[in-house]
């Protein structure tokens, strides 16, 4: 008995040692998105709470929590308050697969990279049903958007993933990164690294892709009748969220925590910071996107993901695949 | 040891109840939600006997993408209210023969496959022939009987799927006339010097702007 406790201890230490972290972290990206988008339109930006506004995130959460949590009378009322739970659980549990070093992981599952896209394709639902249970023309509209563009775009996420699996053989997250010891993927995989990184912004429902909750013609989408914490909820879900996908592309394609250049100057800084500066790289990739790109037209996304990226990844795929084949650079194991 | 029946218990108990609520429950929207509790379970299930690559996958599948396609359809329909449940109407229990007919012959499946383990046992010992090899991960060891001995099998079911695509895109496929179509390379390609004119007009005569 006492053994298993001290199990359930230990787990939840760790747990709450990388829980933590994510959700500052979480708080202070949705701070530096907003500075990258003001500065990008020559504005200031959020600059008034802490130096350098830096706890803009934490006055906005307060605010958040002391407000009222409105529930509509005609609402789904167990569906509609289960919704932003399961957006947020669904974004922090998917960190436990994630490896900052060769042995800061919590769980170093052999299935890795399909429990990440488990988790991520299992996003769509906490979007479905506060749409669905919220019973208003709005949110519905904005969730029958977003299921039908993740479930596009998360097909291409998966072919993509397969050409990076083609050249590892395996499908633990600490050999993918081990496999760009030479060579990081996004050289030999540029186009692929351009594809992830676009059906990564659909993914996560970011601008220009943000049409489920396009406030232009949807009032918020699928958040219209959350109010107070769930509100807040969704909102760090979706940063959570963020975080993970550039956590995911920097795993992937830019040699997760292993440094630039193995040289003076570089290898000084520990290689759990390394990953942390490259997930830093492509969320400033992903703001500055926000910030310059306008909305796209919906049939146009969709067009994007079944006729140009799904196609394209495919091809890349037998491409890969032969070129593996016939130089006889086959993984084997 | 105790953990682990534990876990197999709760989430045994977790799959047959929300089975149960899947017919029972009277809005179909959460028949749908108890069928996807039902998926996770049965995956949780799949990973606790070291099958993690058949849980995840599906995961990946049913839940991720086959049961959004249910809610889909069910939200769109407008079904949401059932007012009679189960055999209390005339009009449901018409279909209990033909429940029972299926429940009949999925029992019988059933039967055969656990008997085809019990009195063949060389299929066990093939399969967990692959299994005593430590080195090897369980997603290489289905690899390995499915791109080789059963590879002929796996391209049929393949073929089975890429003709049920192309029949769904057939049948839902129609040509409407009066559609504004855009095309982009003729957008792009467009330029200031076929589709701008300057012209110089003459005061007090203005321009035809029909021409």
């Amino acid at each position: 008995m006492f053994e298993y406790l001290n199990i359930i201890f230990l787990e939840t230490y760790k747990v709450l040692f990388l829980l933590l972290p994510v959700l500052t972290a979480v708080a202070l990206m949705v701070w530096l998105d907003r500075r990258v988008w003001a500065f990008v339109q020559k504005r200031r930006g959020p600059n008034v709470v802490g130096p350098f506004g830096l706890f803009q995130s934490l006055a906005d959460a307060l605010k958040y929590l002391f407000k009222e949590i409105i529930i509509p009378a005609s609402s789904n009322k167990i569906i509609f308050i289960l919704a932003p739970i399961v957006t947020m659980t669904l974004a922090l549990v998917a960190w436990a697969v994630i490896p900052f070093n060769e042995s800061l992981v919590i769980a170093d599952i052999n299935v890795g990279i399909l429990y990440l896209f488990a988790v991520s394709s299992l996003g769509v639902y906490g979007i479905i049903m506060g749409g669905w249970a919220s019973n208003s023309k709005y949110p519905f509209l904005g969730s029958i958007r977003s299921a039908a563009q993740m479930v596009s775009y998360e097909v291409s996420i998966g072919v993509i993933i397969i050409n990076v699996l083609l050249c590892v053989g395996s499908l633990n997250l600490t050999d993918i990164v081990l496999a760009q010891e030479n060579l990081w993927f996004v050289i030999p995989l540029f186009p692929m690294f351009v594809i992830f990184f676009i059906s990564a912004l659909a993914e996560t429902n970011r601008p220009p892709f943000d049409l489920p909750e396009a406030e232009a013609e949807l009032v918020a989408g699928y958040q219209t009748e959350y109010s107070g914490m769930m509100y807040a909820m969704f909102w760090l879900g979706e940063y959570a969220n963020i975080l993970l996908m550039c956590s995911l592309g920097s795993i992937l394609f830019l040699g997760g925590w292993l440094p630039a250049i193995e040289a003076f100057p570089f290898n000084f800084i520990p290689d759990f910071m390394w990953l942390i500066l490259k997930i830093l790289f492509l969320f400033i990739l992903f703001s500055l996107v926000k910030a310059i790109v306008p909305r796209y037209r919906y049939d146009q996304l969709m067009k994007l993901g079944w006729k140009i990226f799904l196609p394209m990844s495919l091809i890349w795929v037998v491409i890969t695949a032969s070129y593996l084949f016939y130089f006889d650079l086959l993984p084997s194991n | 040891m105790l953990a682990h029946s534990l876990f197999f218990y709760i989430f045994a108990f977790i799959a047959i109840f929300s089975a149960i609520m899947v017919t029972a429950s009277k809005n179909t929207v959460h028949s749908v939600f108890f069928l996807i509790l039902d998926f996770i379970s049965v995956s949780c299930l799949f990973i606790m006997i070291g099958a993690e690559f058949l849980g995840m996958i599906m995961l990946i599948v049913y839940v991720g993408a086959v049961a959004v396609l249910f809610l889909f359809v069910v939200m769109m329909l407008n079904v949401a209210q059932q007012k009679k449940q189960w055999f209390s109407s005339t009009e449901s229990s018409k279909h209990i023969p033909l429940g029972f007919l299926i429940s009949v012959i999925i029992f019988f499946e059933l039967i055969i496959v656990v008997g085809g383990w019990k009195f063949k046992p060389d299929v066990v010992s093939s399969i967990s022939l692959s299994f005593n090899d430590t080195d090897i991960s369980n997603t290489h060891s289905i690899g390995n009987v499915l791109y080789t001995d059963y590879i002929h099998l796996f391209q049929l079911s393949g073929m089975v799927l890429l003709v049920a695509m192309i029949g769904a895109i057939v049948l839902t496929f129609r040509k409407r006339s009066g559609l504004k179509r855009q095309s982009y390379f003729s957008q792009i390609s467009r330029e200031r010097s076929d589709s701008v004119k300057l012209i110089e007009v003459e005061s007090n005569k203005g321009v035809n702007i029909d021409d």
